[in-house]
């Protein structure tokens, strides 16, 4: 053994040491400490700057003198370069096209959800698990591509000259199978979440899969799935470039959902698309629409992540 | 026997009772799972719907008849003889404005030949067909072509051809190339991965390994999960106000000495989608540094290593797969935007190549868009072809994402 | 002088966990040169006592320790003491392996290269490994991963780790209850030979263990408040054959519980 040759001499020959443990000034580790917490509080001054840039701009426009909150929230017609500030000629587009796709992506989203999660076999979910995936992963002006050169025409042979060429039904449906792989992937981790035992508790009593998966495993999972549809009824809402595209350009106080009609971040896209000198009312009163999608899409997000951290907490 | 009992169905009551119990399930079975075959044929309907448009037949006319330029078939004439033709036919200002773009004797025979047919047979597009009609109405087209435009000639074309990948932008839809979108969209996904990954990543390690458990780290984190459900659209507003107004001397480049530019750039459009994947990028840096065992960690502080040096050596290496595949989630979600582009102000019609961080830029999706919202049919042609360049890219990109997965199953 | 035989000396230390009172009160001279064992019945905060000594339990963000820890007369949990530097002084073996997910040669080279190591880096690797015994195993396959190494080779090779930074005190949780029979009498060789270098405070579930390995034996145990404590603290021969307290008897001759 060629043992304590070299470093490591015998403790003997060491005899008593003095050892410095005082604090050093680790100059590099302060450093890089400081830089990430700097990169860590620099979302905060994202948020901040959104809400104190949407908010400064909204602010000239709700001060000029021609707009009223009254003639804001309170008339139907959109134009801002005539005196004309009704917000609902553009809420309506939205609310409507972001009904049809959340009609048309909960119950399909759920059903995909009960079945990857209930029914579907490892062979299965390893096929239909991707599939929703590129679903997802498709840019969302390829829907929009997808809704006014596909959807309208099929629409328009049903309706005939019922339906216009931009319609919100068109825009409507293909964002409902743009927001599906969302909810189903979050219905379905709410769906997973909920223990074995619940399901064995069914089985033991009697119950077949689907009196299970139906009566108890959903019921238990609804905080999760309610949380689902809230992202998916946030992201409709804040969705451009599909009602860019097909649900048509110019704002219309219409619930038709054969008309066309044109949505709140269509608009902005639209205007701000074109030419835009800053400080005119075109300008300022895109940020008072940018700042109310914020604010509705805000508190969607915020219930969403409380109905979920409290569905979290009850199997903990 | 107790009275109870008695209120369930017994023998063969009990049995159509459940055969009838299995039916429903059945049924529910099939509905469940159609909704997904309902998903599946969205899927193929779109993929179906992009490649019908991107092939099939064209008709065209030619204003001017070849004959008149050239006594060669126009498809075999040479790179010599366009050169020639071009220099004779073409007024020597719009020749000399060509040459100065890029030397004439430089450019192939195909940009030759492309030249030829824009600037002096102008040819001029009558009607498209989808791949489907073409296949299976070709008779019937023909016959309509021969009726209605009865000097058109009708070609079956591939409107996706590796010249609409090399050429720049045109007014005329049969010379239209996507080379300044996607090398503009390349610059977009440079600019954003520069700035997300290292804040990212670097937020991502302190909330992890650094943060106290307080009000503040709940704060952030809380806002992290909020910023990544804002709309595109409102982080398009935010870069507009911030990078393209506010900080226009910066972004502009006339910091800088460069002055034919207003904020509109490649540069503010670059770091609007830098802020707007960065939530993206904190949580899935997040998720991968969770992932690294605290053993691990214990073991680098067991032998005297300070936080640091325990993160650089032995958390982020461990944790860069997943942090790999957070940065190719964030590049793709970069080419596929669209809507914050727009609202920064993408240029709708470019040829010239971006080369600075302050030069005007277009995008693929930006392309796509503005073909996809023109009338004419053909336009939605080159549409469909930037859309499978689009697809394309990003399906390779996740290709790469899930061999990166795969391969941390392997320990190192 | 005085403190010449002890190596690290606890005055009152007691560990909490936000309010609540894990470890207790314990006053423990630990002598030089010699395997110190730490027993006691599960959940008594043996553990949390060990990482205490080298200050691991600063990464648990509710846990704080009163009393004092004094290593050469410097209370190693007053303010001005670099943690770090504590860990350097003061090396630790997990109750599981953990080797870095590097090579065996890098196992041991990383941590002697971030703490400034000069000399020649082959010749530290291999005198590390032959103190772990564990040389003659692994000298063929250096650049292989760690991880292809068998549990019981894992753990000498996370020994070989600690030795390689020169520490003055290794402290040693459970290191053996992951391993079969065969390893673990290794470990216990291995004990045997560290100790004429090293001081060495192990914890350990395992009764046998502690008396076959140990020169001096903590005995520790809950109180009604559930707070741990070090309830005697004597030579192993002594604990085992005589000891002073009636807990202490229970335990040792398995009439505990």
């Amino acid at each position: 053994m060629k043992e304590e040759t070299l470093n490591i001499k015998p403790m003997e020959t060491r005899g008593f040491r003095q050892f410095n443990l005082k604090k050093k000034l680790r100059i590099s580790e302060s450093l890089i400490q400081g830089l990430l917490f700097f990169a860590g509080i620099l979302s905060i001054f994202v948020t901040v700057a959104i809400v104190y840039e949407l908010g400064k701009e909204a602010l000239l426009f709700f001060n000029d003198p021609d707009v009223t909150l009254g003639k804001f929230f309170g008339t139907t017609k959109w134009q801002p370069g005539i005196g004309q500030y009704g917000i609902w000629a553009l809420v309506s587009a939205t609310l409507t096209t972001s009904s049809i796709a959340i009609l048309i992506a909960l119950p399909l989203g759920l059903a995909s959800a009960v079945y990857l999660s209930e029914y579907a076999t490892q062979k299965m979910r390893s096929i239909l698990k991707p599939i929703l995936e590129i679903l997802a992963g498709i840019p969302t002006v390829v829907y929009g591509y997808f809704a006014l050169l596909f959807v309208t025409p099929i629409l328009k042979t049903i309706f005939k000259d019922g339906i216009q060429v931009y319609n919100m039904l068109s825009a409507g449906l293909v964002m409902g199978i743009m927001i599906l792989p969302l909810i189903a992937s979050m219905s379905e981790d709410a769906l997973s979440a909920v223990p074995r035992a619940l399901r064995e508790g069914a089985y033991a009593m009697g119950a077949t899969k689907l009196e299970t998966s139906l009566q108890v495993v959903v019921p238990a999972a609804l905080s999760g799935i309610g949380a689902a549809v809230i992202v998916g009824i946030s992201r409709a809402v804040g969705e451009t470039m599909i009602v860019a595209v097909a649900a048509g350009a110019g704002p219309n106080f219409s619930f038709n959902l054969l008309d066309a009609a044109e949505t709140m971040t269509g608009h902005i896209a639209r205007i701000s698309g074109g030419d835009l000198s800053y400080n005119s009312i075109d300008y300022t009163s895109l940020f008072a629409i940018a700042l109310m999608l914020f604010l509705v899409t805000l508190v969607l997000n915020l219930i969403s992540q409380w109905v979920v951290n409290k569905f979290r907490e009850q199997y903990e | 026997m107790s009275e109870q009992n008695q209120n369930y169905p017994e023998g063969s009551a009990f049995y159509s009772e459940l055969r009838k119990r299995y039916l429903t399930a059945t049924i529910w079975q099939t509905l469940f799972l159609s909704a997904l075959v309902i998903a599946i044929i969205s899927l193929t309907a779109l993929i179906y719907n992009v490649l019908d448009g991107a092939f099939g037949y064209v008709a065209y006319d030619y204003k001017n008849d070849p004959a008149e330029f050239t006594s060669t078939p126009i498809h075999e004439l040479t790179k010599e003889e366009l050169l020639t033709i071009l220099k004779a036919e073409l007024s020597s200002g719009a020749y000399n404005k060509l040459d100065n773009e890029k030397k004439m004797e430089d450019r192939s025979q195909s940009d030759l030949y492309i030249l030829f047919l824009e600037r002096l047979v102008q040819i001029d597009t009558k009607a498209t067909w989808s791949m489907t009609d073409s296949l299976t109405r070709g008779d019937e087209i023909r016959a309509e072509v021969a009726e209605k435009y009865p000097d058109a000639e009708l070609e079956f074309r591939s409107w996706l051809t590796p010249q609409f990948l090399t050429t720049p932008m045109s007014s005329k839809a049969e010379f239209a190339g996507v080379r300044t979108a996607v090398l503009g969209s390349l610059w977009l996904v440079g600019i954003a991965i520069l700035f997300a990954l290292p804040v990212g990543v670097g937020a991502a390690v302190y909330l992890q390994e650094y943060a106290p458990h307080n009000w503040l780290t709940n704060i952030i984190q809380t806002n992290i999960n909020n910023l990544a459900g804002v709309p595109s659209i409102v982080y398009g507003m935010l870069g507009l106000a911030v990078f393209v107004r506010v900080m226009e001397s910066f972004t502009s480049g006339a910091m800088f000495g460069v002055t034919d530019s207003n904020g509109r750039t490649v540069l503010s459009a670059g770091l609007t989608m830098g802020i707007l994947v960065l939530p993206l990028m904190i949580i899935n840096a997040q998720e991968a540094i969770k992932a690294v065992p605290d053993s691990l960690r214990q073991a680098a502080f067991g032998v005297g290593a300070t936080r640091w040096q325990t993160i650089w050596h032995h958390v982020l290496p461990n944790a860069l797969p997943g942090i790999m595949t957070g940065s190719i989630l964030a590049i793709s979600r970069t080419l596929g935007e669209t809507a914050p582009l727009i609202v920064v102000g993408a240029s709708t019609f470019i040829s010239l190549d971006p080369d600075s961080p302050f030069s005007k830029f277009t995008a693929l999706p930006i392309q796509i868009y503005q073909w996809t919202t023109r009338p004419q049919a053909e336009f939605h042609s080159i549409a469909a072809s930037a859309i499978v360049v689009l697809l394309v890219l990003l399906l390779s990109l996740n290709a790469t994402a899930i061999l990166l997965r795969n391969r941390t199953q392997r320990k190192w | 002088m005085e403190n010449n035989n002890y190596a690290i000396e606890t005055n009152d230390l007691s560990i909490h966990y936000g309010s609540f009172t894990a470890v207790k009160g314990v006053n423990m001279k630990v002598e030089r040169q010699k395997i110190t064992a730490i027993i006691g019945p599960s959940g008594c905060g043996k553990s949390t006592l060990l990482r205490a000594f080298n200050r691991m339990n600063d990464f648990v963000p509710s846990c704080h320790v009163t009393g004092e820890l004094l290593l050469d007369n410097q209370n190693l949990y007053s303010k001005d003491i670099d943690p770090v530097e504590v860990r350097r002084k003061i090396g630790m073996v997990f109750q599981k392996p953990n080797p870095f997910p590097k090579s065996i040669y890098e196992n041991i080279a990383w941590g002697a290269r971030i703490n400034g190591f000069k000399g020649k880096m082959d010749e530290l690797v291999e005198q590390s490994l032959r103190s772990a015994a564990l040389w003659d195993e692994v000298k063929d396959k250096l650049q292989q991963s760690a991880y292809a190494l068998s549990g019981g080779q894992q753990q000498r090779l996370c020994i070989a780790r600690t030795i390689a930074i020169q520490p003055e005190i290794i402290l040693m949780d459970e290191p053996a209850s992951a391993l079969d029979p065969i390893s673990t009498l290794r470990i216990e060789e291995l004990m045997q030979e560290l100790k004429k270098n090293y001081t060495i405070i192990i914890v350990t579930h395992n009764m046998q263990q502690a008396a076959r390995a140990s020169d001096y034996t903590a005995m520790m145990m809950i109180d009604d408040q559930r707070a741990g404590g070090v309830i005697e603290f004597d030579a192993t021969k002594t604990i085992f054959t005589r000891p002073g307290d009636k807990r202490t008897e229970d335990y040792v001759t398995g009439r505990f519980g």
